[in-house]
């Protein structure tokens, strides 16, 4: 990545992390609706991959990937509105938190909770591509939890059979809830399943956004030049609970602090600062992000709700 | 009437997908909606297993269309029906309409938690339309076993953001899934098997459509309205025609589409004879029927002249053994007896 590229990619991270630490504080104020899902440590996962996309790809994030959704089209506003249910939001109110931030024309594909459901929806994506000739390419998100599912591997298999120009990111954040992998599955490595579908499976330090990107472009280059599928296994560590309310006493604390010393956002930080950006540059950076947040928040909270007259409306299309 | 009962292979062979003229049997009206479809639009195209090459599907009803239109348009899957149903999902989000072959409507349930969490929900959530078609090859009366004989209409009925559709005419096979896959939404279209062969009639040529939601009265009369669907059409036009020989006329309402129901058609009938009978293959346990029963509760009660009854499959997996399945399925005699309880009631 070049320094333009690498600025760019700490705007973007540094914008999700100002954004989830201020929806935490948000929710523990008691200001929040429902639940809220934390991307905390999954910035460089979220904004890498999807940094080597395309402006016509399509993504499909997860739970973890406010980053993704952010760098890929949704504003801060929509993304706040969607998590106090205002009609601001993508989905309008009709579903909760960071579910259902779809915004079909910038090419985003809300995802569900029912992981890893994406999946084979980012195949059909793929494939609609294919059907057509076009030079696309799908990516999609899930999680170590969700590679012990049968449909993560029905789809793995789809997709290589296929051929399809997919690339799907699994962020290996060491818990599925309250269980860790090994606890999961005895593979050690979910790279490795790449082999046992005829595809490539690369592993990648998921708190190095410049690694991410590097794993991500490469197979978003090759599935764009008809060289078919790729998985690749971000490692990296869920830093808060599974949700809000889950304090994840269940994961030792030595654990989170070595993860805590590689926190992705300062590293990219560090890493720029040690390239010569004036650290005044990269607060200014931060300021901006705090800035889009704040008025996301005071937008949002003076926005209206959804017309309860309309709830019936819209289980259909025309 | 069910001729098929004892062959083998469930009955089927490649060599009867029969035309005369415009008259074509129930399988060969599938057939002809699905080549009338991909002819006429070019984003319509299948998915499902062993439904390419000369071999052309489970029941023959794609026979000769990777001749016509490609393995691109035809596409074989793995036996993976939740992946695939999932990525059907993703190519109809992009505006592709495919069409889904269910091997059989009892492996649906492989497929369910992709159409009911996802598909279903797609539009309502504000992510966009998801135009597909999960054909279903549904209903048993074959010997078949509990597994080869399932009506699972109900679970889609009741989930929001599905349409249901269960022809009970080779017309009406055609009609319905050209409109099914014209339709914006996803629709899972139950084709009754025990139908595909055994019936034959007229078809429309070319484009035709049997809008969704609305029902068709198949037969007048005043004594009892009997409201059914899918193969019991057929029984319940046999018993209608006996009871007429001993006086008694019935309306026979075949409700087409399960949802939306057709709520005029079934209060018009309800109100025009003042005594129902409702009767499905599937299950009785909150089926169709007691929506439609609740309806007519609800919006006709004045009109009653007998408890709305309920002739159903019974509430056990569906048997294999040919006087257990008898025992469990409805059919023309026994929609005669319970037609008559009616009207003498």
């Amino acid at each position: 990545m070049n320094l333009d590229q690498k600025l760019a990619v700490y705007y973007w991270m540094q914008l999700a992390r100002t954004f989830d630490d201020r929806m935490v504080a948000h929710w523990k104020q008691g200001r929040g609706i429902g639940g809220a899902f934390s991307s905390r440590g999954h910035e460089a996962i979220s904004v890498g991959a999807s940094y080597a996309l395309g402006p016509d790809d399509v993504v499909l994030p997860m739970h973890r990937d406010l980053g993704a959704y952010l760098l890929r089209g949704l504003t801060p506003r929509e993304v706040f509105g969607n998590l106090l249910g205002r009609e601001i939001g993508p989905s309008r109110g009709r579903d909760a938190n960071l579910h259902g931030l779809s915004k079909l024309d910038a090419g985003i594909i809300g995802y569900i909770s029912h992981l890893p459901h994406s999946m084979p929806v980012a195949l059909g994506v793929a494939m609609s591509f294919v059907y057509r000739g076009e030079p696309r390419v799908a990516m999609t998100y899930t999680g170590d939890g969700a590679s012990n599912s049968g449909l993560y591997h029905e789809t793995l298999n789809m997709a290589a059979l296929y051929g399809a120009p997919l690339v799907v990111i699994v962020e290996n954040n060491q818990y599925a809830y309250s269980t860790p992998l090994r606890e999961a599955t005895k593979v050690a490595s979910i790279a490795g399943h790449g082999s046992g579908y005829g595809m490539p499976g690369v592993t990648v330090d998921g708190n190095d956004v410049e690694a991410v990107y590097a794993a991500a472009r490469a197979a978003v280059d090759r599935a764009r030049n008809g060289g078919g599928p790729t998985i690749i296994e971000a490692s990296t560590m869920r830093m808060l609970g599974h949700a809000i309310h889950d304090g994840a006493e269940y994961v030792p604390p030595e654990l989170l602090a070595t993860w805590e010393a590689r926190d992705p956002v300062s590293a990219i930080r560090a890493r720029l600062a040690s390239e010569g950006v004036p650290v005044a540059d990269l607060d200014a950076v931060a300021a901006r992000c705090s800035a889009e947040v704040d008025d996301a928040i005071a937008f949002v909270e003076a926005s209206p709700w959804p017309d309860a007259a309309a709830v019936t409306e819209r289980v259909y299309a025309d | 009437m069910q001729t098929e009962t004892t062959t083998s292979n469930f009955g089927f062979s490649s060599s009867d997908v029969a035309t005369t003229g415009r008259e074509l049997t129930y399988i060969g009206a599938i057939t002809d909606a699905l080549r009338e479809e991909m002819r006429r639009d070019p984003s319509v195209l299948l998915l499902g297993e062993d439904i390419a090459g000369d071999f052309g599907g489970a029941f023959k009803v794609t026979k000769g269309f990777e001749a016509e239109f490609g393995r691109r348009r035809v596409v074989n899957t793995p036996i993976a029906e939740l992946g695939f149903t999932g990525m059907a999902t993703g190519m109809a989000l992009m505006g592709l309409r495919p069409v889904i072959e269910m091997q059989f409507a009892d492996f649906i349930s492989t497929a369910f938690d992709s159409i009911v969490q996802f598909a279903a929900t797609a539009h309502y959530r504000g992510l966009g339309a998801v135009p597909w078609v999960i054909r279903a090859p549904s209903d048993g009366g074959l010997r078949s076993g509990p597994f080869h004989s399932q009506n699972p209409e109900a679970w889609f009925v009741h989930t929001p953001g599905l349409k249901v559709v269960a022809p009970g005419t080779p017309a009406d096979a055609k009609g319905l899934l050209i409109a099914a896959i014209r339709d914006n939404n996803p629709v899972i279209y139950f084709e009754s098997k025990p139908l595909y062969r055994t019936m034959k009639g007229p078809v429309p040529a070319g484009d035709y459509i049997v809008p969704l939601g609305q029902a068709n009265l198949a037969r007048r009369g005043e004594a009892v309205s009997v409201i059914t669907y899918g193969a019991q059409v057929r029984e319940a036009l046999a018993a209608a025609g006996r009871l007429a020989d001993e006086g008694i006329e019935c309306d026979v309402l075949d409700l087409r589409t399960l949802k939306p129901l057709d709520v005029d058609a079934i209060l018009a009938t309800a109100r025009k004879t003042g005594k129902v009978l409702i009767v499905h293959a599937a299950n009785r346990l909150a089926g169709v029927g007691a929506e439609v029963a609740a309806l007519i509760s609800d919006e006709a009660f004045e009109w009653l002249d007998a408890p709305v009854k309920r002739l159903c499959g019974l509430d056990t997996p569906v048997p294999f053994s040919p006087p257990l399945e008898d025992a469990y399925r409805p059919n023309a005699e026994k929609i005669y007896e319970a037609a008559k309880e009616s009207a003498r009631y």
